[in-house]
């Protein structure tokens, strides 16, 4: 590895205690960015006369400053059961994350590979065109799409239906981007022996597309996930309903104080299933992030 | 248009496209193209109304606002995030634990902004936490979401959030500078210091233009802690175009929004096209450099690369 090399090459005691200096504040800026996930985990966890007393300046404001001891004295799953068998909306919430994910994620699946595999390894007229178009479409924020979403939505009569945030979810050209630079790296003497052998374009794209580019799949369904699970804007500019709310703009009132535990508790099931596909597919998540910068 | 001449032979590869595409068309493009007529037309009344639209909005208050904090929030937040992710990213880059604090780094994408948010509430309030540590040290605090603060502590999440975002891109980068060069300037007798900014940097340069473009981009999406924290109407310091936009969509204000996501729209388009240039003249930049490490006998490959410390 790249870096042994370097290190046989440090000598020197003002050299060394730099670098604990240097690793110190790499460490204390990780634990910064850990912080808040211990925080909630630890709020989620403690009794309603605890969170009053460490938060209760903040919840019901009162005078007085609001403190907080980073593990709870006396654990409780009390908010949880709450949130999980108390609060109907919540399932709801919960359940149309689920949907909006897995929707977004399917259609990605099914349109989003095919034409990955399209750019990456055929060649026709106005190709380059097209893909500069995928290129930019990607990097637009959503607010300048948010008129023109709305609008082809309420002329097909998606608005106020989960299918309006799945569909230009599913035909979202970031995919089809990070995939086909997957897809470039497969060996194209692969596919001309393939073809040598009678393979027929689908073959090509079933069992060598497929299975070859399977990181760079996953790496985008990943980030998809987190993008998906996380979503506010379009649910918030599109769904007037209150029940096909999701998740992601599940904010419950803290300010009334038996309901701040429960709030801690529902912010920390929310992000549970992401921390899992963080850490199930981190691999991934890195690889993808780089296949968006590094140019071939 | 590729559709044109797509029975000839050696088209086939636009059917692998056609799916995608006609979502695409349906969803961004036809109506984008209404949008771009709307601009033009009165909200109203329907009828032509030239460029009167994009002087209304140009001479709105709140949207020279929104494009004021947005390019303010630009130009304090990129610096400060490419800059800090470069100097992690060295540093871990030659950690053993490099891979495990990088994990801790990455966390926050995965956090929802609800979560972000209520944390923040606490953390933020005029009672809150960040309050009373500064009073341990003797520091008075203040209502941060309803002061110009705000505008900071907008700045600190996006940084916190997109930190692991740009190490892991900039450690992509570093891992493409091949270790000879390096051991070339030691024998040399060059330090860690003239390495890093003789060597290091110069090889970066190609990340450094995507890693600012793509950071730019995720600059927007600082919007959704700014909602869920201060809501419709913040304080005026980070008063965003999301904001202005999904305040004009719930009045209807359709014709500005349109005029407003045009111009918009061709200022990203521009940039975005720059960013095209950049990556194209940073390929030709890093085709020397594979050159150049492929004589020394260093690697090039750049996708394949596995996390670090991890084995």
């Amino acid at each position: 590895m790249k870096w042994k090399g370097m290190r046989k090459n440090r000598a020197g005691k003002g050299k060394k205690a730099g670098e604990i200096f240097l690793r110190a504040i790499l460490a204390a800026a990780a634990f910064m960015a850990l912080y808040p996930v211990f925080f909630l985990l630890a709020g989620s966890l403690m009794g309603n006369d605890e969170l009053l007393r460490d938060l209760g300046p903040v919840i019901v404001g009162e005078g007085g400053q609001a403190a907080f001891p980073l593990l709870p004295s006396y654990p409780t799953l009390r908010h949880y059961v709450e949130i999980l068998l108390d609060t109907p909306e919540f399932f709801v919430m919960f359940w149309n994350s689920v949907k909006i994910t897995a929707g977004v994620l399917i259609g990605q699946l099914l349109v989003g590979t095919m034409a990955a595999w399209g750019f990456a390894k055929y060649d026709f007229p106005g190709k380059k065109a097209l893909f500069l178009l995928y290129l930019v479409l990607m990097l637009m924020p959503f607010q300048v799409l948010m008129l023109s979403d709305y609008l082809a939505l309420d002329k097909m009569g998606l608005t106020d239906s989960l299918w309006g945030i799945i569909l230009p979810g599913a035909f979202s050209t970031f995919p089809v981007f990070l995939m086909y630079r997957f897809f470039r790296e497969i060996p194209d003497s692969l596919i001309e022996s393939a073809k040598l052998d009678g393979a027929t374009d689908w073959q090509l794209f079933w069992h060598i597309a497929l299975p070859m580019g399977s990181s760079g799949i996953i790496a985008a369904m990943v980030l998809g996930f987190l993008e998906y699970w996380g979503l506010i804007e379009q649910p918030l500019t599109f769904l007037k309903e209150k029940s096909l709310l999701p998740l992601s703009v599940f904010l419950p009132d803290i300010t009334a104080a038996d309901q701040a535990g429960a709030a801690f508790a529902a912010s920390v099931l929310a992000f549970v299933p992401a921390i899992l596909v963080f850490l199930g597919g981190q691999d991934y998540l890195e690889q993808g992030i780089m296949a968006g910068a590094v140019k071939e | 248009m590729a559709g044109k001449r797509m029975t000839r032979k050696g088209a086939r590869g636009f059917f692998w496209i056609l799916p995608s595409f006609l979502g695409v068309l349906a969803f961004y493009l036809a109506p984008y193209a209404d949008v771009v007529r709307r601009s033009f037309f009165g909200a109203v009344n329907g009828q032509f109304a030239g460029l009167e639209n994009y002087r209304t909005v140009f001479g709105n208050p709140a949207f020279l606002l929104a494009v004021k904090n947005t390019l303010r929030f630009t130009l304090v937040c990129i610096p400060l995030l490419v800059a800090a992710a470069l100097a992690c990213a060295v540093l871990l880059f030659r950690s053993k634990y490099g891979g495990v604090i990088k994990s801790a780094f990455l966390m926050p994408m995965a956090l929802p902004a609800v979560s972000v948010a209520l944390m923040w509430r606490m953390l933020f309030h005029p009672n809150g936490l960040l309050n009373q540590w500064l009073s341990h040290l003797g520091v008075a605090g203040c209502d941060w979401m309803n002061t110009k603060y705000a505008f900071w502590v907008l700045v600190a999440s996006y940084v916190w959030k997109n930190l692991g975002y740009d190490i892991v891109l900039w450690m992509a980068g570093l891992s493409g500078i091949s270790e000879s060069i390096y051991e070339a300037a030691r024998v040399d007798g060059a330090g860690e210091w003239q390495c890093f900014v003789k060597i290091t940097l110069p090889n970066l340069k190609p990340s450094f233009y995507t890693i600012t473009v793509l950071s730019f981009l995720n600059s927007f999406k600082v919007f959704r802690e700014a909602y869920l924290v201060a809501g419709d109407y913040p304080n005026e310091s980070i008063y965003m175009m999301q904001h202005l936009f999904n305040n004009w969509f719930r009045e209807f204000s359709f014709d500005k929004m349109a005029a407003a996501a045009v111009s918009e729209s061709v200022v990203l388009l521009a940039l975005i096209l720059l960013l095209q240039k950049a990556w194209d003249g940073a390929g030709e930049e890093e085709k020397k450099l594979a050159r150049k490490s492929r004589k020394t006998g260093g690697s090039g490959g750049r996708l394949g690369v596995k996390r670090r410390g991890k084995k």
